[in-house]
């Protein structure tokens, strides 16, 4: 990018702290700058608690487990313990695709929650827990687990969820998993994720024991949470080349998968944001070693499946050559087709803690530039990593606020916006093509070889619609 | 409700607040006052002395029962004792699960939106040892109680805890109306008690209000569950709080908002007195059998 780009983007910024209260510009000011090329990170902070006042995008623990890590799990139940409102609100709102029949021996679609009363927080809600797990063991004879999701009166009034938790599992032989993710502990989702991932080790695997029948090409792949097919689209790939996935973790997952994990080979790591705790304690404890990986975009995907291949024999190596080949003539039908309309077109991203740096390879594969790019709740290593992406210039802004997003996009005037909902409508109204990046806009999936060919429909579509051109107000001659 | 005084009990747990209280309510009920008495405390002995009742029935735990307090009325949760004095506990939880705190904000909301103060002259809130969360502070907060009256004595944790609770009333007393009453000292019989209350409430920029001498005629009224008013009614002790009931009832709107010291301060009190010795360094964290 050129040192015009560069002083612009200084000066944006700039800009946009004039706008603040002299405490709050420098606090932000640490969250915002320009990427250098050649620097270790993009040189802000992150994770750190939002200012009060603005309008942040985050979420909340309980988003980050009950949402995120293990709502997809779809053989178990998962119980939103408290009032009725972060189950209520939050249901439905990730496009987690599963198999199975809902209600039967799949959960996912289900909001199931204690509906804490007034007297349930007087009194405490351990009794009502505990009639509940039985009422869903009658209910549901199918399912093989629950899980029990903190919300945060929970943890203001000290419920014992964890001695509910260990009475019931010997009352019904299933496993059940207590998790203190209530909402306001941490800054964002991401302590949920963590919490989330503790749990998993400390009331799944330590206690599980698979006997299942291992092979020499056991993968699982971890941290897909199947956002419309994205794992299925993934889990194709591995297969052709030659791997069997043991376990999806957590996207149309299921806990007898969670327990088979422990005796892979290797583990695949798609969202590191969410998913690395739980690698890392595998590769301690079991001696898996881990190996992150992306599939979006057909540069990334091929080097992703290489680098997957580079931990197994000639076998699953010319199996990795074999499926970058096989799909080589689609890749190139895609490309041909939508490189020419898409071209040189500029996108911002603000998404969660692994996308902003792991779509740029799919944008940049059909001629596209990332310009801006920032994360709700990553953290210092995800900065680190996302310097493997972007390009010298590029704008960096850590827990955006409503305000900054605005000015951003109104001076940087991107071709895209890719955000979330809460975003989407702000840009569009601005004149501005957007795509949500969290759900994939209700399409996907964008994973893989086939999810690429979506991805690039669907962001011709969203760029290159009609309705642009048919913005212009009446009075505007 | 223009004439209504709401006035609420505080102090250390065990200072004899419940039976300073009732005591004292017993003898404004004989100056034919009407009054109406809110336990809030999860134990529920704040009504005994005047149901002549182990316990009686608490609002937390007829909700409980009935699903919520939506459905509960007023004559369920109301008992009726000793000279027409109404009683409600507001219960709560057993020791250690859920939330007494916010079980004091559901009875408080649920007896005043039943109107359970109608017709009566005096509202007293008895409420649990310590202001230890916002539910226990909800009879100091706007429009609930106009004066507190802390029950305390000469033993330092009381004093402490009387400054403490006193930082609670300074807390709320700017933006609703509450004010301290005064101190009402419950005697334990240490050294010099009548003048250290005095001074601590000279301190707090209160006044100690009365000063109830120990009386074993209290104990023999509450084996009976009886105030003393009731039991021995001519006795010496019930004159004590028959002058108490006097000097609250003309205490109406001499509230004041207190003026809460700090431990140092506090300290500094007691050397004062000579209750602790001044650059006694060597007696702090030892044992009796080290001096």
């Amino acid at each position: 990018m050129s040192a015009d780009v560069k002083t612009r983007n200084q000066e944006l910024i700039q800009e946009v702290l004039a706008a603040y209260p002299e405490k709050a510009a420098k606090k932000r000011a640490k969250h915002l700058n320009v990427y250098e090329e050649g620097k270790p990170d993009c040189g802000v902070k992150s994770n750190i608690k939002s200012l009060p006042g603005v309008m942040t995008i985050r979420g909340c623990a309980y988003a980050g487990s009950k949402g995120v890590v293990w709502g997809p799990i779809k053989d178990m139940v998962h119980i939103s313990h408290g009032p009725v409102g972060c189950g209520q609100y939050s249901w439905g709102t990730r496009r987690n695709y599963y198999g199975g029949t809902t209600g039967v021996n799949s959960f996912v679609g289900m909001q199931i929650t204690s509906d804490f009363q007034e007297k349930d927080i007087v009194f405490g809600g351990d009794k009502k827990l505990d009639k509940m797990i039985d009422e869903i063991v009658t209910l549901f004879p199918l399912a093989n687990g629950l899980s029990i999701q903190s919300e945060c009166p929970i943890g203001l009034i000290g419920d014992d969820i964890e001695a509910v938790a260990k009475r019931k599992t010997k009352e019904i032989g299933k496993t059940i998993v207590p998790v203190r993710c209530e909402g306001f502990r941490g800054v964002s989702q991401s302590l949920g994720h963590h919490i989330a991932n503790d749990q998993v080790r400390d009331w799944v695997l330590d206690k599980a024991e698979s006997n299942h029948e291992t092979g020499p090409y056991d993968v699982a792949i971890i941290g897909d949470y199947n956002i419309g097919g994205d794992a299925w689209s993934s889990r194709i790939l591995l297969e052709e080349m030659g791997l069997r996935v043991v376990a999806q973790w957590s996207g149309d997952g299921t806990l007898k998968e969670m327990e088979k994990t422990p005796k892979v080979k290797l583990n695949l790591l798609h969202c590191y944001r969410s998913m690395n705790y739980i690698s890392r304690h595998m590769e301690e404890k079991y001696g898996i070693p881990w190996v992150e990986y992306n599939f979006f975009g057909p540069t990334k995907i091929a080097a992703s499946l290489r680098e997957i291949a580079s931990h197994f024999d000639d076998k699953i190596k010319e199996g990795a050559e074999k499926v970058i080949a096989k799909y080589q003539p689609m890749v190139d039908a895609v490309i041909a087709k939508y490189k020419p309309r898409l071209d040189k077109k500029t996108v911002m991203l603000y998404v969660g803690g692994l996308r902003p740096r792991h779509v740029v390879g799919a944008y940049e594969d059909l001629g596209m530039e990332v310009v801006g790019a920032g994360y709700e709740f990553a953290h210092g290593d995800d900065y680190q990593r996302t310097t493997h992406y972007v390009k010298d210039g590029t704008l960096i802004y850590d827990d955006v606020t409503g305000f900054e997003f605005e000015k951003f996009a109104e001076k940087l005037q991107p071709d895209l916006v890719g955000s979330g909902v809460k975003e989407k409508y702000i840009f569009q109204k601005m004149g501005i093509p957007f795509r949500q990046m969290h759900s994939w806009d209700y399409s996907g999936p964008y994973h893989g070889y086939d999810g690429f060919a979506i991805f690039a429909r669907d962001m011709d579509m969203a760029i290159n619609s009609p309705v642009w051109g048919m913005t212009k107000a009446p009075w505007k001659k | 409700m223009s004439g209504l005084r709401q006035i609420a009990f505080y102090g250390k747990g065990g200072i004899g607040k419940s039976t300073t209280s009732q005591n004292t309510l017993a003898a404004l009920a004989e100056m034919g006052q009407k009054i109406l008495i809110v336990g809030c405390d999860p134990k529920a002995d704040s009504t005994r002395l005047i149901l002549h009742a182990k316990a009686q029935d608490t609002v937390l735990s007829l909700a409980a029962e009935a699903g919520s307090v939506e459905d509960l009325e007023l004559e369920d949760v109301l008992r009726v004792g000793y000279r027409d004095i109404r009683c409600v506990e507001s219960g709560g939880p057993e020791p250690g699960v859920g939330c007494a705190g916010r079980g004091v904000i559901t009875a408080i909301n649920f007896l005043e939106e039943n109107g359970a103060y109608d017709g009566v002259d005096y509202v007293s809130y008895d409420v649990l040892g310590d202001v230890v969360c916002g539910g226990f502070a909800m009879p100091i907060r706007e429009n609930k109680a106009q004066e507190i009256y802390i029950v305390m004595s000469g033993e330092m944790m009381a004093m402490y805890a009387a400054n403490n609770i006193s930082k609670g009333i300074l807390k709320y007393a700017n933006a609703g109306g509450v004010r301290l009453g005064g101190l009402i000292c419950n005697e334990r019989q240490t050294d010099k008690e009548w003048e250290l209350a005095d001074a601590l409430a000279t301190r707090l920029g209160t006044k100690l209000i009365h000063f109830v001498p120990r009386d074993n005629t209290v104990q023999h009224a509450e084996l009976r569950r009886m105030t003393v008013l009731e039991y021995d009614p001519a006795s010496k002790q019930a004159e004590e709080y028959r002058q108490l009931a006097g000097k609250i009832h003309a205490n109406a709107g001499n509230g004041t908002i207190p003026t809460p010291i700090t431990m140092e301060e506090l300290e500094d009190l007691l050397l004062e007195f000579g209750i602790m010795q001044k650059e006694d360094e060597s007696i702090i964290g030892k044992a009796a059998s080290a001096a």
